[in-house]
Order: structure tokens, then C-alpha cells, then sequence
């Protein structure tokens, strides 16, 4: 297997070479068109608050007029209610990587069983969970948040207790892991349903039984897959306010820098200069992110192995 | 301990902040020693076991946790869809009636609608395009994270974003802060109030859709076409296949499970997204959608059984989806 | 109570007495030794409320910093003299949140809610009735009317927090004073003045925007609430607002007519439709640029004015300060016809206990409101507020008219059933603008949703 993977990356190594160079130029004029509303906002962020009201953001270039005031006011000025905002930034980190690494190895699993275990009824969980997507998350935040504050009595029998978490970070990590779940595993058993029967088959004449299976086969080709909904898992975890907010119970401990930004904005929805500044705080994790899980799209884990 | 932290108010942030990362941890470690535990002692079963402990590694967690979390709520919605403000007494069909009589329905209808089927389509095919342009590039990620960055940007900074570019500046004596307006007077022309005149204001909404989502369909598609084996391509090439017959002969095809993935979730997500037309419009001017109205319902007007009703009309909206998904997926098992 | 749950506390208000350099009371043991060992002075006030140390008070709200800072600097005192933590969390989701909170089991112990009309709705559905020190302390330092409103069946549940005077229309007292216009005193002159300044030809006579997100529309229904208590007398807009009257009635019509004189006449406030766009802040921004002459408004503008546009607020007389601005009571038909509109915020209470019981008592005392006022751009409907402690000119006209208007009526739309109320008259009032709607199409579609 792993000769195999050596092979291909050599070999697709090699392959680089038919990149055109129109393709090149169409893709960047795509990309340049879809940055120029962001980077307006970039401008917007280190120009004075009196000049982001009176001109268009695009004037800078005129009239260069730079003021790093709404980052430092954005980054280092906590308040009597507030703690400052690298504290937020840490809560982020704490919220977003169990939720991420949660729901994405509950979901691997799951679309491991529903793409190769033949049982009765398969085609039924799959596409419920399919269209438990639809759920609007509003609607299931009520009964939810009383699953973790009063626990789950049916009756005069406790199904689950109060386990009087509310406040901590658990319920948060719960909420995310079961909204994140149905769009992974319906993402994730694409692409697992992809890996070649033969290849499964093969290792089953051999004896390995579907836990080795999973752990020396499905897992290692399911890495490009799992990389790229991490992405997203992150970015919906670390963008999010609602979660956070509702099932954080509203402790400042535990809220993550959503919430802080979103306070950021002013009571009355002024306050832009902070926010575009607060906007571009935020999306460096997401990019960092980004960049490093890049690495595992790779070409030919499944070489030589055509479908149909 | 757990307790402890939402009482302990005033601590200084670093110990807040070591507080949380222990917990986190901790929870990390317990997650990663249960599941290497599992998978230690199960491997070593008998192939007999191993028949009936695998659905309860593999399957059963997941299960479990959106029984509680999403099909308990899903059920809780549809008794609601059916019950009075107040969630007390039994209405019968009567928010749906109203969801259907109220005047400006059909203006929600077709809005939806062509949020559905213009944003999934478009967002894919930028998408597409994006993934195959640069999938023989050598160093594509400066591109990739450009088209990628949207997805990145809180939705609170992508309202002011579009704000910066739609802004309309009725006083001719006063500077345009929005970029289109601008665009438009050097041009010479006069600009339209953007987000006033139905229908362009949909489109500009579904615009600042398709900017978000184009982003998740590349990085998928892109994983995808990294798929093809380069057998296949240079099988093609030797052929003398022009670049375009490639592309829609040979790599379409090929990923083609993959594209009807991209656009179910992303047509899903338009089913569901609201906050673009919430934060820019309020639905004012003609540009309501269904998922719009429900939030406004449930948690404007605090009325949960019309929201309820609304959110059941949504989900019976994408049984259609569903079904071509079931069909897609036995087409390709009998293919196999 | 653990010693480490003391331990905390303690830290706490040492914390928040070293940052505000609070002397008095500042504890450097436990809260509970430190305030029975001294009994200062400062501390004497607070007695009422003594007998709850080491608890904490979750305040729920919309308000958020800057205002909230004001908010904890003025509970300093209090905190550190009962040993009541009061744990501030304001939320811009509050609206929405708090049905999801109070319905989810976590509701918090005290909410700050921005409308009456939100407030009923928790009322047999988790909130706890104010207690006897609390109502007695209401009825003793507010008008009886500002009871009512947190009234529901008969419960008291709501006390007053702060408040806002809508009456008013701001302008440049320098531009007024170089143009040589005159401050109008009646509809007719207001009308008329319009007329001079468009005339005349450098400004617009009027800024509108109604333009606030999800809640677009806001602006326009402040403007019928206004004129409603002009053209018509109190008891009809009681009427109004409660259901009574039908919304299509030829009274709110008539009204509706006369705001169209002004909302509708491209000639006053330029492109009508793109009222619908402009935001509320950037229609109040016109008037410190010099764009246009007049802004109808409720007080708590001058604050968004001064802070992201660069206003100043001074008094009617300044004629001289450039961008000053400042405000004229929005004329009645006659001129001795001065009713007033207003909102306001009130507090309910989630938890029946003594702490938090103590808090709302503390907060309708002229004690906190004239403490809360002091620290700047806020004010009360509080009878005890003294004047002397609001130093901005505005609303120190506005808490005169609070403590003094003969006929003051709350926000409507506030009180409204929430389908009209937050739902179909904004939608309304801005495709009354935008798509230019007709005046019966507009009260005909809100009369269809309300709920009678």
C-alpha cells in the first residue's frame, strides 16, 4: 500500500507539467474578482473611523490616511465587562478543536459503516441523516439546551440526569459534535463509498477483520476527505455565535471571540471600524488552517483504482 | 470544578485561559484513550463478535447523539407546526393555511426559488471551474485560498463587506462609500438603489451567496479530481483529446457523484440561509425566502408554531433532493 | 459556602475596587468580614439590601459596552458593600435568545428587556412578580403610568429602567441661526418651515432613514406614533394601540395622510424610496454634515451622532458651534398641544430569590438613577432623577418633559401584539416608502395581521 502511494506522488511529481497557461490567467481573474469586496474590507479596517463614513474605501489610495486604532482597540482593550480579546481567542481554540476532532472521527465511523456494512434498513439511516441537514438549528436549540439543564425525564423515569454541566464548555462541544454530524457523514460517505470494492474485498479474503480494515485501509485513503471537511467543520465551529452563545450559558469564561466581536459592534449597530477590524482577527486562524491541511489533497492516493 | 468556572468571574485571563486548556485536555485525551481502547480490544475479537460489535463502534455513537439532538427536536418542530403561539392548544392545519394565504407568499415562493436553483448551480460551476483550472498548477494555493477566504469571514464581516459594496448614496453631494454605485458613476452612468429595485436586489443577495459558497465547492471538487488516477488523464491525452472534450468527457464524469454532492449541500444551505437577506435587506423590498420568514416568526414575532410550520415546509422542499440523491446512489451501486 | 467559592468572591470585588479606586468599602479578606467590620459610611445606604454576601446576579440584556461599562461602574458601590456579585451579559441576540433561554431551562436571573411588549410575553411563563419593596419603591418614584407598562393582569413584574424621549426634532441651532429660520411651534409652521427651506434651495429640508436591519422600518412607526398623539387625542391612540381602534380606521388614515406630508414629499426629503435604505444612524448624519436642516428623532441619537459622526450636542442657544445640534419639541396641531412619546427598557426577574430581589429593588431608587445618570448619556423616567446630574442639554430636556408632560404614551409599537408590533407595521411603513405604497393598501395589509 504504501509503495503504491510513494509511486503515485513521484509520478504525479512528474505530471505537473500540463498546466495551461489561459486556465492560469482565467483562474487568477476569478480569484482577483472574488477578493476585492474582502480586500475593501482589509482597507477599511486601518482607515480612520471619520473617513470610513465620509468616502469610499477605495479613496485610501488617494488620500492614504493608515490608522492601526481599531486593531489596537479591537485586540488589547478589554473593559469592566469584558476581559480582553486574546482571552476570547483562547476560548475559541478551546471550543473549536473537540468540536472538530469530535463529530469528524463519530462521523468517519459512521460513513464507514453505512458505505460497507450490508444490513437491512442501511439506505433508510442514510438518508434520513441525509435530510436531518434541513433541520433549521434554531429550531433545535430549545430542546437541547433543556436536555443539558434539566437532564431527561420521561415520565418518573431519569433517562439522562442533570449532570449540571451548564457553563462549561461540554455542552458546547456536544451541540457542535451532533449539528456537525449529518453533513459529514453524508460528505464522508461519498467519499469513502469511492475506495474500490476489490480493494476492501482483497483485505477480507485476507482475514482482517473490519476494525483493521478501518484502521489500515479506509482511514489512510480516507485523508484528503477528512482534511477537507475538518476545513469546513472548523470554520463553521470557529465562525459560529449562536452555538456558542446559547449553550454557553452566557459565561465569559467559556464564550468564544464571536461573541466578543459581535458585542464590539455597539449597541446600536454602529461601529464598523471595529468590526471590519475584528473581521480580519478572525479569519487568520481560519486561513492558517487552510493552508496546512492544503497539503493533504494529494494526487493518486487511489491510484489505479477506476471506478465502475 | 466544572461548576467552578462559570461562577469564578473576575480570575485574570491566564488563569482562565489554563483552566480551559486543561479541561480541553483532558477531554481531548479521554476522547483519543476511549476510541484507541475500543479499537485495541475489538480488533482482537473473534470475526463473530466483530459482526455485531462493529455496529456498536462504528454506528451507534452517531446514532445515538442525533436521536437526542436532531430527530427529538424534528418531531418536537412538527407537533408545534400544528399548535397555536402560545404552543397550547391544537390548531390543526391553520399555520399552514396561513403560510400560504398570507399576501406576499408567492413573492417568498419564487424568491426561493431562484435562490435554489441559481446559487447551487453557479457556486458549483465557479467552483468546478476554479478546482480544474488549478489542478495541474503548481503552486495553486495563493488562488485557492483567495476563492477560499469568503468561507473564512464571519458572517457579521461579510454583511459590512457587501455593505461597502451595494451602499446607495441618494444625495448627489455626497461621496459613494459603495463600490458598484461608484463603478457605475465612472462610467458615466446612474447607479440603481441596489438592494431596492426587485428583482436585481435577489440577485444580489444570491450574488453574495454563490461569493460564500463557491469556496466549498472548489476545495471538495478539487479533492475530488485529485482522485483521477493520471492513467486515465494521459489515456485521454494520447487520444488527442482537445483540453474542454477532457474536462467534460473525462474528468466530469468521473467526479460526477462528487458534483451531485456539492450541489445537494449547497442547495440545502440555500434552503436554510437566511441571515444574508436578514442583515441586508429584512426582507423588505420583495426579497423574502421561506427560511427568512421562519426566523422571523419563531423568534421575531415569537411565534413558534407558524416558525414550525415554516421549518416543515422547508423540509418537505427537499424531498426531491432526496429521492434524486437515493436514486444517484442505487444508479451507482448497480454500476458497480 | 466553600472556602473556595469565598476565595473567589472576595477576589472579585477586590478586583473591581482596585479598577474603579472605590475607597469605602473595599475588601481585602472576604467581603462578608470586611463590609460588618468597617459599616462605613458609604456602606450605610445599602442596608436594605444586606444579608445576601457571596451571591451572584446574572443581568441579562441587549445593552452592551460602551453603555454597559457605564452600568457596572455604577453598581461598584452596591457590589461591594451587600457582597452581591452582578454578573453583566449583554447580547445583541437577546431578543431571540431569551425565549430560547427561558424556554431551555437556563433562564437568566434578571433581563434588562428593550420593549414592554417582550416582557409580557414571560409573564406565567417564568417570571416572578415583583416583591413588596420593589412595587412600593416604583410607586413612590414613578408616574403611575410607568407601572402599568410592566403590569400584566394585574402582576406587577416589570420596573422601569431607563428611558427615551421620541418627541423631538433635531437641528443645527448655528444653520437655523445663519439662515434666519425660526423654531416652529405648530404642525402648520413645521410644514411651512419645510417649505422655506426647500425654497431657499441649499438644503433639504428634512434626513429620513428607516433603515435597521432586520428591524427596518422602526423609524417610520415612531413617526405615526408621534403625530397619532397630535391629530388625535390620548384615548384614541390608547385605542390604538390596544386593538380598539381598527388599524384601517379613517382616524389612523387621516394621520398616516398628514406624516405623508412630509415622509412622502420628494421635495422635503429627496428620494422617498431610498429612505428604506438609509440606515437610521446615516439619515441623523445629514444634520451634522449640513445636507439637510431637520431630523425627527428620539433622544438616544445624539449619542450615535456624536460618537461616529462627529457631532457635538449643544443647547438651543449655541448658535455659534459648528456641527452642533441640538433638538425642538416636534410641534403639536396647536401650540399648546405638547404631548410626549417615549420608550423605554424594563426589568424583569427570573429567580425568586433574595439577591436578586434586592437588585431590582436598588435599581428604581433615585439613589442608582441619579448615581447612573451622573456617569453620562443616559437617563430615567425615575421622579427622583435630579436634573443637575444629566449634563447633556438634550436630555436634560427630556427628563423635564418625562417628569412634566401632561399626556405621555409609550412607544407603541412596543405594546402592539409582536405580529404588528416587530412584524407587519415596520414591513409596512417601509414599503409604504419604498415601493410607494398606498396609505389604505399600508393600513389595510396591517389591519389584516393583527391578531383581534
Amino acid at each position: 500500500m504504501t509503495s503504491l502511494i510513494n509511486k503515485s506522488l513521484v509520478k504525479s511529481k512528474a505530471k505537473n507539467v500540463f498546466s495551461s497557461p489561459w486556465a492560469a490567467l482565467g483562474a487568477w481573474i476569478i480569484a482577483i474578482l472574488w477578493t476585492i469586496p474582502t480586500f475593501g474590507l482589509l482597507v477599511t479596517s486601518i482607515r480612520p473611523e471619520k473617513d470610513i463614513n465620509n468616502s469610499g474605501w477605495w479613496t485610501f489610495f488617494v488620500n492614504p490616511n493608515i490608522s492601526f486604532e481599531n486593531y489596537q482597540q479591537v485586540l488589547f482593550e478589554g473593559s469592566t465587562t469584558n476581559p480582553p480579546l486574546y482571552q476570547f481567542f483562547f476560548n475559541s481554540l478551546a471550543v473549536t478543536l473537540p468540536a472538530v476532532i469530535f463529530p469528524i472521527t463519530l462521523a468517519v465511523f459512521a460513513a464507514y459503516a453505512l458505505a460497507w456494512f450490508e444490513f437491512k434498513g442501511r439506505d433508510f439511516i442514510f438518508f434520513s441523516i441525509f435530510a436531518l441537514q434541513v433541520i433549521p438549528l434554531q429550531l433545535t436549540l430549545i430542546p437541547l439546551l433543556q436536555l443539558f439543564a434539566k437532564g431527561l425525564v420521561i415520565g418518573d423515569v431519569t433517562i439522562i440526569p442533570d449532570l449540571n454541566i451548564t457553563g462549561t464548555y461540554i455542552p458546547i462541544w456536544v451541540a457542535h459534535t451532533i449539528f456537525g454530524l449529518p453533513m459529514a457523514i453524508f460528505l464522508l460517505h461519498n467519499f469513502l463509498r469511492q475506495i474500490p470494492r476489490e480493494l476492501i474485498e482483497a483485505a477480507r479474503v485476507d482475514g482482517a477483520g473490519w476494525f483493521t480494515l478501518f484502521s489500515k485501509i479506509v482511514l489512510p485513503l480516507s485523508v484528503p476527505a477528512i482534511a477537507s471537511f475538518a476545513i469546513f467543520q472548523f470554520l463553521w465551529v470557529w465562525n459560529d455565535l449562536l452555538v456558542g452563545l446559547t449553550f454557553g450559558g452566557g459565561a465569559k469564561e467559556v464564550a468564544p471571540m464571536t461573541i466578543r466581536l459581535a458585542e464590539m459592534v455597539g449597541t446600536r449597530g454602529s461601529g464598523w471600524e471595529l468590526l471590519t477590524a475584528g473581521a480580519f482577527v478572525s479569519i487568520v486562524v481560519p486561513l492558517i488552517v487552510f493552508f496546512s491541511l492544503q497539503r493533504y489533497f494529494v494526487r493518486g492516493l487511489l491510484a489505479g483504482s477506476v471506478k465502475g | 470544578m466544572f461548576t467552578l468556572a462559570l461562577h469564578a468571574a473576575r480570575k485574570t485571563p491566564a488563569d482562565i485561559i489554563a483552566e480551559n486548556f486543561s479541561l480541553l485536555a483532558l477531554a481531548l485525551l479521554s476522547f483519543g484513550a476511549v476510541i484507541f481502547l475500543f479499537f485495541l480490544l475489538a480488533s482482537r475479537t473473534s470475526v463473530k463478535t466483530q459482526e455485531w460489535l462493529k455496529y456498536l463502534v462504528f454506528l451507534v455513537p452517531s446514532i445515538l447523539l442525533l436521536v437526542v439532538g436532531l430527530i427529538y427536536p424534528a418531531i418536537r418542530t412538527l407537533i408545534l407546526a400544528f399548535m397555536d403561539k402560545e404552543a397550547e392548544t391544537f390548531v390543526g392545519f391553520d399555520n399552514f393555511i396561513w403560510a400560504f394565504t398570507i399576501p406576499e407568499i408567492t413573492v417568498v415562493l419564487a424568491n426561493t426559488a431562484i435562490w435554489v436553483v441559481t446559487a447551487p448551480i453557479l457556486s458549483t460551476v465557479i467552483g468546478l471551474a476554479i478546482a480544474y483550472m488549478t489542478d495541474r498548477m503548481k503552486r495553486p494555493a495563493a488562488i485557492k485560498s483567495l476563492i477560499f477566504m469568503p468561507m473564512a469571514i464571519s458572517f457579521v464581516g461579510a454583511g459590512i463587506i457587501w455593505k461597502f459594496v451595494y451602499n446607495y448614496q441618494p444625495n448627489d453631494n455626497k461621496p459613494d462609500i459603495g463600490l458598484l454605485s461608484a463603478i457605475f458613476k465612472g462610467f458615466g452612468l446612474t447607479p440603481p438603489n441596489w438592494l431596492l429595485e426587485a428583482p436585481l436586489n435577489s440577485f444580489l443577495l444570491i450574488v453574495v451567496m454563490i461569493w460564500i459558497q463557491t469556496g466549498f465547492a472548489m476545495v471538495v471538487l478539487s479533492a475530488a479530481l485529485k482522485n483521477i488516477p493520471d492513467e486515465v488523464v494521459e489515456a485521454a491525452m494520447l487520444d488527442g483529446a482537445a483540453p474542454w472534450k477532457r474536462f467534460y468527457l473525462v474528468s466530469v464524469p468521473m467526479i460526477r457523484a462528487t458534483i451531485v454532492v456539492v450541489l445537494t449541500t449547497i442547495t440545502i444551505g440555500t434552503l436554510k440561509v437566511f441571515d444574508i437577506v436578514r442583515t441586508m435587506t429584512g426582507g423588505n423590498f420583495q426579497t423574502n425566502v421561506i427560511a427568512n420568514e421562519m426566523y422571523s416568526q419563531a423568534f421575531r414575532q415569537m411565534n413558534f408554531g407558524r416558525g414550525s410550520a415554516l421549518a416543515i415546509i422547508l423540509f418537505v422542499a427537499i424531498v426531491p433532493i432526496i429521492i434524486y440523491n437515493i436514486r444517484q446512489l442505487r444508479l451507482e451501486r448497480t454500476e458497480r | 459556602m466553600s472556602t473556595l467559592r469565598r476565595r473567589v468572591v472576595a477576589l472579585g470585588a477586590t478586583a473591581v475596587a482596585a479598577t474603579l479606586v472605590m475607597a469605602g468599602c473595599a475588601s481585602t479578606e472576604t467581603v462578608t468580614e470586611e463590609t460588618t467590620a468597617t459599616g462605613s459610611d458609604a456602606c450605610a445606604a445599602y442596608e436594605a439590601y444586606m444579608g445576601n454576601e457571596g451571591t451572584e446576579v446574572e443581568i441579562y440584556t441587549t445593552i452592551i459596552d460602551p453603555e454597559a461599562s457605564l452600568f457596572i461602574e455604577s453598581f461598584a458601590e452596591f457590589e461591594d458593600c451587600t457582597g452581591i456579585t452582578i454578573n453583566w451579559n449583554g447580547t445583541q441576540e437577546f431578543e431571540a435568545q431569551i425565549s430560547v433561554r427561558v424556554e431551555g431551562g437556563t433562564a437568566p436571573d434578571i433581563a434588562i428587556f428593550p420593549q414592554p411588549g417582550l416582557l409580557a410575553k414571560f409573564a406565567g411563563n417564568g417570571l416572578v412578580p415583583a416583591n413588596d419593596a420593589t412595587s412600593a419603591s416604583v410607586d413612590e418614584n414613578y408616574t403611575a403610568d410607568w407601572k402599568t407598562y410592566g403590569t400584566v393582569d394585574g402582576v406587577f413584574y416589570g420596573s422601569p429602567l431607563g428611558a427615551n424621549v421620541k418627541s423631538f426634532v433635531w437641528y443645527s441651532p448655528k444653520t437655523f441661526a445663519d439662515k434666519g429660520w425660526t423654531i416652529p411651534t405648530t404642525w402648520d409652521e413645521l410644514l411651512a418651515l419645510s417649505d422655506t427651506v426647500a425654497a431657499e434651495g441649499s438644503v433639504q429640508p428634512w434626513c429620513v432613514g428607516f433603515g435597521s436591519g432586520d428591524a427596518t422600518g422602526w423609524v417610520g412607526t415612531d413617526w405615526m406614533e408621534d403625530l397619532m398623539l397630535r391629530f388625535q387625542d390620548a384615548a384614541t391612540y390608547d385605542q390604538w394601540v390596544s386593538g380598539e381602534l381598527p388599524f384601517n380606521d379613517p382616524k389612523v388614515a387621516e394621520v398616516l395622510a398628514e406624516a405623508g406630508k412630509i415622509l412622502k414629499n420628494p421635495a422635503y426629503v429627496g428620494d422617498v424610496a431610498s429612505i428604506a435604505t438609509t440606515t437610521f444612524q446615516e439619515g441623523g448624519a445629514g444634520l451634522v454634515d449640513g445636507s439637510c436642516a431637520m431630523h425627527r428623532q428620539a433622544s438616544f441619537i445624539g449619542g450615535i451622532l456624536a460618537a461616529d459622526f462627529g457631532a457635538t450636542i449643544v443647547s438651543p442657544e449655541d448658535t455659534t458651534t459648528e456641527g452642533g445640534i441640538t433638538t425642538f419639541y416636534f410641534p403639536g396641531v396647536s401650540a399648546d398641544n405638547k404631548p410626549a412619546l417615549g420608550g423605554g427598557e424594563f426589568i424583569g426577574i427570573f429567580a425568586d430569590r433574595p439577591e436578586v430581589h434586592a437588585v431590582q429593588h436598588y435599581l428604581t431608587t433615585p439613589e442608582w438613577n441619579n448615581k447612573k445618570a451622573a456617569l453620562g448619556g443616559w437617563f430615567s423616567a425615575n421622579l427622583g432623577l435630579d436634573t443637575a446630574n444629566v449634563a447633556d442639554p438634550v436630555n436634560k430636556v427630556a427628563v423635564e418633559i418625562l417628569q412634566n408632560a401632561s399626556t405621555f404614551r409609550f412607544d407603541g409599537s412596543d405594546v402592539m401584539p409582536a405580529e404588528v408590533g416587530a412584524g407587519s407595521f415596520w414591513k409596512e411603513m417601509t414599503a409604504w416608502v419604498a415601493e410607494n405604497k398606498s396609505d389604505k393598501a399600508v393600513l389595510d395589509a396591517i389591519y389584516a395581521s393583527w391578531p383581534y
